[in-house]
């Protein structure tokens, strides 16, 4: 039985793509059976992030419709073993997922799989109610900004009501904060939200930090999930990411501020 | 360093305003999480009703249902302006 994630925010361009292809690496890499599924249907990217843009044949909207087997439509990740992805359709039609369909694709990949990562569209509407619908956890993309903020609370509000667990009262969705794009310097001069903060706000778990990074816009360049980017910050941060979702105890990096010294300044120290 | 200070101060403000306006918004949004889907409606109807008798603005409305095992209890609090 593969433990279900929905990687999710409400407000676009956050960070869920980066997230769901840098977690999905990390727990293959962990040696866990993990697929990751595009559910942003007409936005199709993940397949870009993941660097398998060039080998997509079949898609999930195919799969649903009986145009293709699972296995035609899953790509085996070229760098680690035991990561797939299953690509969104390019198809302007909405409502080309079913929720039967879905599910009966769910239920397949969880014979053969620890993990499924559902990589969600932006919004509240039908993709991103579908795409968490049969989630057993949820990663909630965050944003250290107001509207980001908001958004993940109203899609907490939905995870608590709109989804199987909720609809036969099962146990919850474990829901896990992760917050993205944080900048330690600014937050330090009071005009970023600090961690505590958007903890408090949305009261739930915190996951992982991952700062504000230029190694992330590198990696989606070469289509190679920044967690391969082992001396990167952003890299390291999703690895640890991942070992929390594991269940291990990992402190957390990256959120404080470090002030260049003189001389660092002088002589152009960086700090990656 | 005075100048120094202010602009500092001013910028610690502006994280903090955003902290207080996400509690603000947060709490309201949650109260009305499990409330059924024509509250805002119900909300928006009686606001133009109490207007036809008085001025108050948009925030001076609450409404909130709370339910028991047997029975709902409808709030609704306005607050008038002073005559
Ligand atoms: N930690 C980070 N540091 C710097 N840039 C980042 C970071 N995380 C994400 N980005 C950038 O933010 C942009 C949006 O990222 P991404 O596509 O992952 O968001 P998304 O939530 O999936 O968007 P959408 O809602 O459109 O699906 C990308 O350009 C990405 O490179
Ligand atoms: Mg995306």
């Amino acid at each position: 039985m593969a433990k279900i994630i929905v990687v999710t925010s409400g407000k676009g361009g956050v960070g869920k793509t980066t997230s769901a292809a840098a977690i999905a690496t990390g727990l293959a890499l962990r040696g866990n059976k993990t697929v990751v599924i595009d559910f942003d249907v007409g936005l199709r990217n993940l397949d870009l992030i993941m660097g398998c843009e060039r080998r997509v044949v079949y898609d999930l909207v195919n799969v649903i419709q009986g145009e293709a087997g699972l296995n035609q439509a899953l790509i085996r990740d070229k760098r680690v073993d035991n990561l797939h992805i299953l690509p969104a359709s390019q198809t302007r039609d909405k409502d080309a997922l079913t929720n039967e369909g879905v599910e009966k694709v769910l239920d397949s990949l969880s014979e053969d799989f620890d993990y499924i990562l559902c990589d969600s569209p932006a919004g509240i509407e039908r993709g991103a109610q579908l795409a968490m619908y049969f989630a057993d956890e949820a990663v909630v993309v965050t944003n250290p900004e107001v509207s980001s903020v908001r958004d993940s609370d109203r899609i907490l509000g939905l995870l608590a009501s709109k989804t199987r667990r909720a609809e036969r009262s099962q146990d919850p969705i474990k829901e896990h904060l992760l917050i993205t794009r944080y900048n330690p310097a600014r937050v330090d001069h009071g005009d970023m939200l600090n961690l505590e903060d958007i903890r408090e706000i949305l009261a739930i778990n915190l996951i992982g930090l991952i700062p504000e990074s230029e190694a992330v816009l590198r990696a989606s360049n070469q289509g190679i999930p920044v967690t391969h980017d082992a001396n990167s910050d952003a890299g390291q941060a999703y690895t640890d990411t991942v070992s929390r979702l594991l269940g291990e105890e990992v402190p957390l990096r990256f959120h404080e501020y470090q002030k260049k010294s003189l001389l660092s300044r002088v002589f152009g120290g960086g700090r990656r | 360093m005075k100048l120094l200070d202010f602009l500092r101060g001013e910028r610690k403000k502006s994280a903090s305003v955003a902290k207080e306006r996400l509690q603000i918004i947060v709490a309201h949004q949650r109260s009305q999480r499990d409330q059924p889907d024509y509250m805002p409606m119900l909300e928006r109807e009686l606001l133009e009703v109490i207007r036809r008798y008085v001025k108050v603005d948009q925030d001076a409305i609450n409404i909130s249902l709370d339910r028991d095992d047997d029975c709902s209890v409808l709030e609704l609090n306005v607050t008038l302006p002073r005559s």
